[in-house]
């Protein structure tokens, strides 16, 4: 852009804004910024005082947090020379590897459960955001502060009863119970933000498409989805952060075969002896899932609202 | 395309009657243009045809089949919006072609192209076809609303002021390329204008509303010469129908209150009243006087080169005046 407008920051606010914009987002990275590099350290270097800002990469933590190992004998392990690269690693330890970990099930289950719900909730809050934004729903203002009002206590508040309740019908511990509860909590932000961004599509556009020979239905899916694809995906992400970090009910009502990533990560320390580095890799690998869920709905997330053609 | 029947439709919004027992037959072929100001119940009476409104009570038949209740797939009309809403999601290509790919029209690609194409000729947004809507002006999005419906076949086409927002050349030239089109494939039409040009080359018919009501059905010539009301009298012409006491001039029927003088019923005549000029409006083609005559205001039209200047006075007299009741009804 070359003309300046009366409207446009001067020189000096923009570079001031970008250096506080850069502060702060080195405060906020410094956490993950540890997390990652802790991952690569050896589990000397990751208790080392001062920390270590440079340090000898090792994937070590990486292969203890993919499996279980055994402590064996000198003969055994002489016996036994390593295949690959991680059974090396392991072997210079003295130990060998006595089978894969559970960490990889309980990572495929928060996946299950997280991308299982966030669907459940996105598909459920847009029919009936839909419904609440164009039909004349009895009671309407109630029902929508009703259901707004699930989100007001603390889901923890109830989480006793939903324990014996689960357990009562066989829900406790499978993925089916863990994406129902937490599709019952993220509905009530998911109809209430879908709700505000359907509002915002002009009724006309439906109304041409019912002219042009469609059904309410197949104007809803060519004509209102692709105008909502920004609130779609806003709500997606936000339920499925929800849903990924939930720890409270993880550890309440899974403990085999449905846990999920949050409640099994911490268990990892207790595998012989403060394994930090086996701790800061499960924590990063966590991240990755919803960063690029993120990153692949971005684009939808700043193409924006595109009302621009409907006369006012 | 087909007759289209409108029997005793009502329509309310809460307290607002929008539209009050209207009856009206569109014959096949027919060019029909509904009038009226503001809030009159032009756009209503459209979205009942089209079936976005239901009546509170009455039928409406298209082709001879009672559609009352169907719903607007079903009833196979096209409507140009007042507030065109091209889809801004799709490129104007593919706002032409959504009509013709509907599961009720199903056609087939090639057929589509061929026809999106003629269509963007006639309307001139060949260049644009590729375009986002969301890029297009404000008159390019109303030729792209009017080739939506344009590119179908349907019963009736249904347009709201379709031209509304044109300049005055593509407006002329839409205009011709309108009826044209209509004539040529003798297409049924209902038009909503408050533009005077409009309604007076392109409808067969004009039909009058005031407050939801149809209070006249005529041809152009009809609703301009022969206007049942001072209300009617008062839709087209420019400038408008003058009112004044039916008393100020000598000749007025029993019973008249009212005498409406159009331009061409008032007369420089040496014999006439007494008229102060208060001032000269050129608008080029035309000039407008602005009289006073025993304190009523009058608008007509005078020579286009006229050299009056206010404070003069002219002689009027009525020739052929409209006369109407108290309650401005015509007294013929
Ligand atoms: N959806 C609605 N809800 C409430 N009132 C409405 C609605 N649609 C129309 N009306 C009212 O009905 C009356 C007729 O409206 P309509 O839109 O048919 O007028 P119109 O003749 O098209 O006017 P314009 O020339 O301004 O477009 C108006 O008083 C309007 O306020
Ligand atoms: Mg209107």
């Amino acid at each position: 852009m070359t003309s300046v407008s009366a409207m446009e920051p001067g020189r000096g606010q923009k570079w001031l804004a970008a250096i506080l914009v850069a502060a702060y987002a080195l405060l906020t990275l410094l956490p993950l910024i540890w997390i990652l590099s802790t991952g690569f350290k050896s589990p000397a270097d990751s208790i080392a005082y001062p920390p270590k800002l440079i340090f000898e990469p090792t994937l070590e933590g990486y292969v203890n947090l993919f499996t279980t190992q055994t402590r064996q004998t000198e003969e055994y392990l002489a016996s036994h020379p390593p295949g690959n690269w991680y059974e090396r690693l392991v072997h210079d330890k003295g130990m060998v590897i006595a089978g894969p970990s559970r960490f990889g099930e309980r990572f495929l289950n928060s996946v299950i459960i997280g991308f299982g719900s966030t669907f459940l909730s996105v598909f459920l809050g847009t029919l009936a955001a839909y419904a609440f934004s164009r039909y004349r729903v009895p009671l309407k203002d109630d029902l929508l502060f009703f259901i707004l009002s699930t989100r007001m206590m603390p889901p923890i508040a109830v989480a006793i009863p939903i324990f014996l309740m689960f357990r009562a019908v066989g829900l406790s511990d499978t993925h089916a119970g863990m994406i129902l509860l937490y599709t019952a909590v993220n509905l009530s932000l998911a109809v209430w933000l879908l709700k505000g961004f359907i509002d915002e599509i002009p009724l006309e556009y439906e109304e041409a498409a019912l002219i042009d020979g469609y059904t309410r239905l197949q104007a809803f899916i060519k004509v209102v989805l692709p105008q909502a694809t920004t609130g779609i995906a806003s709500t997606a992400i936000f339920c499925l952060i929800f849903a990924w970090n939930e720890y409270a009910f993880a550890v309440l009502l899974t403990s085999g075969s449905a846990q999920t990533a949050p409640p099994f990560i911490p268990t990892i320390i207790g595998v012989g002896g403060q394994d930090w580095p086996a701790v800061a890799a499960g924590a990063t690998l966590f991240l990755v899932p919803v960063m690029v869920f993120t990153i692949l709905l971005r684009r939808h997330l700043l193409r924006g609202i595109t009302f621009g053609a409907v006369r006012k | 395309m087909a007759d289209v029947e409108i029997q005793n439709v009502s329509k309310s919004f809460g307290s607002i009657c929008a539209v009050n027992d209207v009856s009206m037959t569109i014959a096949d072929g027919d060019f029909v243009v509904l009038l009226g100001p503001t809030g009159a119940g032009k756009t209503t009476t459209l979205r009942l045809i089209s079936g976005l409104e239901k009546p509170d009570h009455g039928d409406i038949l298209i082709g001879g089949v009672e559609v009352t209740r169907s719903i607007p797939a079903a009833r196979d009309v096209a409507m140009v919006f007042q507030q065109y809403s091209l889809y801004p999601h799709m490129t104007v290509r593919e706002n032409l072609s959504f009509p013709l790919r509907s599961p009720l029209l199903k056609t087939p690609p090639d057929v589509i192209e061929d026809k999106v194409g003629k269509i963007a000729e006639i309307l001139q947004i060949s260049h644009k076809l590729d375009n986002r809507t969301t890029e297009l002006s404000g008159g390019e999005m109303q030729r792209v609303s009017i080739g939506r419906a344009l590119v179908r076949d349907p019963a009736i086409y249904l347009m709201d002021e379709p031209l509304s927002s044109l300049d005055a050349k593509l407006r002329a030239d839409l205009r011709v390329e309108l009826k044209r089109i209509q004539s040529q494939i003798g297409a049924t039409l209902l038009y909503v204008t408050h533009d005077q040009i409009e309604a007076m080359t392109m409808a067969n018919r004009i039909g009058v509303l005031e407050e939801g009501r149809l209070v006249q059905v005529g041809s152009p010539r009809a609703i301009y010469e022969d206007p049942i009301s001072l209300y009617v009298g008062g839709r087209l012409g420019l400038p408008r129908i003058n009112a004044v006491p039916a008393d100020l001039f000598a000749g007025a029927p029993d019973g008249a209150a009212v005498m409406g003088l159009r331009p061409e019923h008032i007369e420089q005549n040496p014999d006439g009243k007494d008229a102060r000029v208060l001032r000269l409006e050129h608008l080029g083609d035309q000039t407008q006087l602005h009289l006073e005559i025993a304190g009523h205001k009058i608008v007509t039209l005078t020579d286009i080169h006229s050299t009056f200047r206010t404070g003069d006075i002219v002689q009027i007299q009525p020739r052929h005046a409209l006369y109407f009741d108290a309650n401005g009804m015509r007294i013929r």
